[in-house]
């Protein structure tokens, strides 16, 4: 089992690759589109990168649920 | 004739003979070859094992993150336009978003997209394809995104028409700025598909030079032993102004694009007509939309790819709509064939010839057909006073365009 520390590192280095954010700048609090500036198509990159690292299901329908990297981390961490 | 006059305000390029416009340009005055063997482990089983790749790759001007997102046909073409825009002392001027339109286009557009997400589709599924693979595709990608990074309302225009298209691209932009639209055109063509597929099509219709141990040899329009056009990719784009506009703004102003022609043969999907009749035809209404007569030709900027059916015909058109007397030439005996860029980056050179009095030569013209019967500037760049010069394009699919441009 991973660690929210580890799933928001995971995250954070997913997010380099695919939008290009700062890995210091990713913290639970932070909003996808509002703080870390990741759009629509690169939040679904975003998602299908954290399903194959973290080996969970992210339906479609929960994506938009998961508002913050907290909300992500959670999710992660719930059904992993 | 139209009453509106329209120059040539910027260049913008992206070659196999250089990243920008100057070491294109000086590569061509040099007689350099673009051309090389394809290092790529796919190109081992290919026919045809040579092109023109581009000489300074996209990742070494476009940040990582962007061109993700980015055919490279997409790229390359922002590299070009951006280049442009610069050059017309465009950046922070303050230009009127709903007078600026842009008319860019490719001839095969984002196959490599394309492609490479079929070939992860058929390896992982569905959900692994990039959800950015439409953008990255569509044919109007190019003149798209090219419109959002300036800003562009006027209309965005994606041409194709095969190997005419960086040429139509510049026709539809003298027509936009003619007819009022806008004051302001960035327009040109992109092309970037090395990539096994379209490699093998091209191979398949055996249009394609199979001199594969001598690559810088390969091309060589006119030329008795010429067996074919090299594969090239690249980026040309020119920003096209209404002179009035570029004049109240103090613009640089490189040559006047005086006239164009577009034609169709209506004949065949890839033969050209043996008597060059469409070709003739759009050369004709190139002059006459300058005012000008085949007299006044100094210099044509020849479409001539290399292949043993294509080059000659485009002779007798010279011949026939223009004279005898025009010092002719091809750069794609260097650059290879750009495809939809090749009538923007060879516009560019007719231009640069205008402005610097200088041919650019064709080289491995060697032992020339014993058809040529015009002056080719041959081996060497030629020093000539050009007052009117014309670029030729021709395109699978019977498409014929010619441009004029003129001393400013």
């Amino acid at each position: 089992m991973a660690t929210r520390e580890e799933i928001t590192s995971g995250l954070a280095e997913i997010l380099e690759e695919v939008a290009g954010v700062n890995p210091d700048d990713v913290a639970e609090g932070k909003s996808f589109t509002d703080d870390l500036d990741v759009d629509s198509l690169s939040m679904v990159e975003v998602v299908v990168a954290a399903e194959e690292k973290f080996g969970v299901k992210i339906p479609d329908n929960e994506v938009q649920n998961l508002k913050t990297v907290g909300d992500a981390v959670s999710y992660i961490e719930a059904n992993h | 004739m139209s009453n509106v006059d329209v120059v040539v305000t910027g260049l913008g390029a992206t070659t196999p003979l250089g990243g920008d416009v100057a070491s294109t340009w000086d590569a061509m005055l040099a007689g350099r070859s673009g051309v090389s063997a394809l290092t790529q482990e796919w190109a081992a089983q290919m026919p045809v094992r040579i092109a023109a790749e581009l000489a300074v790759e996209p990742s070494e001007v476009i940040e990582r993150v962007r061109l993700r997102r980015l055919d490279r046909s997409e790229a390359i073409a922002l590299i070009a336009a951006k280049q442009a825009w610069a050059d017309a002392g465009l950046e922070g001027s303050g230009l009127d978003p709903e007078r600026l339109g842009v008319s860019f286009g490719s001839g095969i557009g984002g196959a490599q997209t394309l492609l490479n997400q079929d070939d992860i589709l058929e390896a992982s599924g569905p959900r692994k394809v990039s959800p950015h693979t439409v953008p990255m595709l569509m044919p109007n990608g190019p003149a798209a995104w090219i419109g959002i990074d300036f800003g562009a309302q006027a209309g965005v225009h994606a041409m194709a028409s095969a190997c005419a298209t960086g040429a139509e691209a510049l026709a539809l932009g003298l027509d936009i700025i003619r007819s009022g639209r806008a004051d302001v055109v960035i327009a040109g063509g992109t092309e970037a598909v090395i990539h096994p597929l379209p490699f093998a099509g091209f191979a398949a219709m055996r249009a394609m030079s199979t001199r594969n141990d001598e690559p810088e040899k390969a091309s060589r329009p006119w030329d008795k032993n010429r067996d074919g056009f090299v594969f090239g990719e690249g980026s040309g784009a020119v920003i096209l102004e209404r002179a009035d506009h570029a004049k109240a703004r103090g613009a640089r102003v490189y040559a006047r694009l005086a006239g164009a022609g577009i034609t169709s043969d209506g004949f065949d999907i890839v033969q050209p007509d043996p008597e060059c009749k469409g070709g003739i035809r759009a050369m004709s209404r190139a002059l006459r939309d300058a005012g000008l007569t085949g007299a006044d030709i100094a210099h044509v900027n020849a479409h001539a790819t290399s292949t043993p059916a294509g080059d000659m015909g485009e002779i007798i058109g010279i011949r026939t709509a223009v004279g005898a007397h025009p010092v002719i030439t091809s750069t794609k005996s260097m650059s290879g064939h750009l495809l939809g860029a090749a009538g923007a980056v060879e516009s560019i050179a007719a231009i640069l010839a205008i402005r610097d009095s200088v041919v650019p030569p064709t080289i491995n013209l060697d032992d020339p057909d014993d058809r040529l019967d015009l002056d080719v500037a041959a081996h060497k760049a030629r020093p000539l006073e050009i007052h009117a010069a014309m670029n030729n394009s021709f395109g699978f699919g019977g498409h014929n365009v010619a441009l004029v441009f003129t001393r400013p």
